[in-house]
């Protein structure tokens, strides 16, 4: 019971990063139909801009762990969300309009550009952080073994709670989410009604990569050390999760991405780490078998 | 108020439109029949800038609006309820309404909303009902009221009556004129249905194969012999 409890936090945790890297995919998905296959690699980048501005921020600050977090969480979202601005700018607008293969094609090469260019400006090793935020509870002790839940844990969950009910603000309730929708549900009559729709597409874009680079930084911290590859596995496992909460659905990128973290957590708590990633993907082929639209997605059906 | 010479467009290398001149004056209601395929719909499309033009000029208000992007028209005040409605229909209708004012000044919104739930007493009783699960008419008002929120200059009219029971296209036409009539909407009418067309119009003109053929008041072309064979068979609606 304790160790479920155990797993049950890191896999909260867990499941946290993967939901905010999950948001970019859908949404890039709802509005143009495509995979962004890039956006494993916005977050790589997310991690390594969060690394550097918390090291030259610390250095400067004179060691001060709040204002290097600041800092860090600042620097990382602007620039990670010109990244992703600039990838959409540069690999996708111009195919606007192309069959659907194309820009996938793009966002590929666009994936292999950005670890390049990481590889070869970072170098190949990986880059240690040491721990930054330190301690936390322990909830309870029974049976020889203590549930503790981190600080560090507790900020993941807190500033993704915190993001999300932001991002979802804006989505629902402002006229920049509300032209978001309008344009992701009908294109054409958006841009008849005065809405920029490359400008929206952008605005789409430079919020995933926000979010995506917060996840940057959390992992960072959480784990210690990042390289110019991470990009690819949490990639690959939160585009998994925004096909379990149903692609397109933003509540189902959240649920999508705490399921495979609790997915996660337990497999490799009660039968083997190595095979973790075998049992996500595996639960993503059983609820597609039922529910091919996903959890929370709708089936595409068109009343003309 | 509109003004359109000498317009070519089309879809890749088929042309559609071969040479279109119109105009359409303030406060009138001008309609453009014509059959399946006549080029009613690219005509529309082209003056919001899609498909685009490969030849000629659309004039609003004396600006050459030609080869602006489609939001900035909209923007200009030309207001387009396409063919089919497109409600967006994972929106409420108030949100739909929203859209429509989504570029005008915030302080009209109120007063514009109470105008057009006025006009469609029907949007108003279904204001947080989602745009998708409207009937067919109810999409329509919400179309024309959604067009109307935007305070547009120039009310583009797509085949209105499509798909909806003779009942409500009475209904939706009525409305048209109420809108020409108290506020003073010009209106462009494109439509199959040439007897209402012609009976609300001022003026209206008759489409074949991509070119105008035929023009004259709405009451002259529904008088026409040529046009009641043509359009007309089967009789008043």
């Amino acid at each position: 019971m304790e160790y479920f409890l155990q797993q049950l936090i890191n896999g909260i945790t867990l499941g946290a990063i993967y939901g905010l890297i999950a948001i970019g995919y859908t949404m890039v998905y709802g509005i143009i139909g495509m995979i962004n296959f890039a956006h494993g690699d916005i977050y790589m980048l997310g991690a390594f801009f969060a690394l550097i501005a918390y090291l030259a921020a610390t250095t400067m600050g004179g060691g001060s762990v709040a204002f290097g977090l600041m800092a860090a969480l600042l620097a990382t979202m602007l620039f990670t969300s010109l990244w992703g601005w600039a990838v959409e700018r540069l690999a996708y607008r111009p195919l606007r309009g192309a069959p659907r293969l194309a820009p996938l094609i793009s966002a590929i090469g666009m994936s292999i550009v950005l670890q390049n260019f990481t590889q070869l400006t970072q170098g190949a090793r990986v880059k240690p952080l040491q721990p930054v935020i330190h301690g936390g509870v322990t909830l309870l002790k029974a049976n020889g073994f203590a549930v503790s839940l981190s600080w560090l844990q507790i900020t993941i969950v807190l500033v993704t709670v915190a993001l999300m009910l932001v991002f979802t603000w804006v989505i629902t309730r402002t006229p920049l989410g509300r032209a978001q929708r309008a344009t992701e549900q009908d294109m054409k009559m958006a841009a008849l009604l005065g809405v920029n729709v490359d400008r929206v597409i952008s605005t789409t874009f430079v919020i995933g990569a926000a979010l995506a680079s917060v996840a940057g930084l959390m992992v960072t911290l959480y784990y210690g050390v990042i390289d110019f590859y991470i990009g690819f596995l949490a990639g690959i496992k939160a585009f998994t999760a925004a096909v379990l909460g149903g692609i397109g659905s933003l509540p189902g990128a959240m649920l999508g991405g705490l399921a495979i973290g609790l997915i996660e957590a337990l497999w490799s708590g009660y039968f083997s780490i190595e095979y973790k990633d075998v049992a996500a993907f595996s639960i993503l082929v059983l609820v597609l078998l039922f529910r091919p639209s996903g959890l929370l997605g709708r089936p595409e059906v068109e009343k003309i | 108020m509109l003004r359109v010479e000498g317009l070519h467009s089309g879809y890749g290398r088929i042309e559609a439109l071969h040479g279109i001149d119109l105009d359409v004056a303030a406060g009138e209601i001008v309609a453009l029949i014509g059959a399946n395929g006549a080029g009613k719909t690219t005509l529309l499309g082209t003056l919001c800038g899609s498909p685009r033009a490969t030849k000629g000029r659309v004039l609003l208000d004396g600006a050459d609006i030609t080869r602006l992007p489609t939001h900035r028209i909209a923007r200009m005040g030309l207001a387009h309820c396409p063919e089919g409605r497109h409600i967006f229909p994972r929106m409420s209708v108030l949100e739909n309404l929203q859209m429509g004012a989504a570029f005008g000044d915030p302080r009209h919104f109120a007063g514009d909303l109470e105008r057009v739930l006025a006009l469609f007493p029907r949007l108003g009783e279904r204001l947080h009902q989602r745009g998708g699960t409207l009937s067919g008419g109810e999409q329509q008002m919400l179309a024309i009221g959604r067009a109307l929120m935007s305070r547009p200059r120039l009310l583009l009219l797509d085949e209105p009556s499509l798909g909806l029971a003779p009942l409500v296209v009475r209904q939706i036409f009525e409305l048209v004129a109420r809108i020409n009539r108290d506020e003073k909407m010009t209106v462009f009418l494109v439509e199959q249905n040439a007897f209402h067309a012609l009976k609300l119009a001022h003026r209206a003109h008759v489409m074949v194969n991509g070119r105008i053929t035929l023009s004259g008041s709405g009451a002259d072309l529904l008088s026409n012999r040529e046009i009641r064979a043509h359009y007309l068979e089967g009789g008043a609606a």
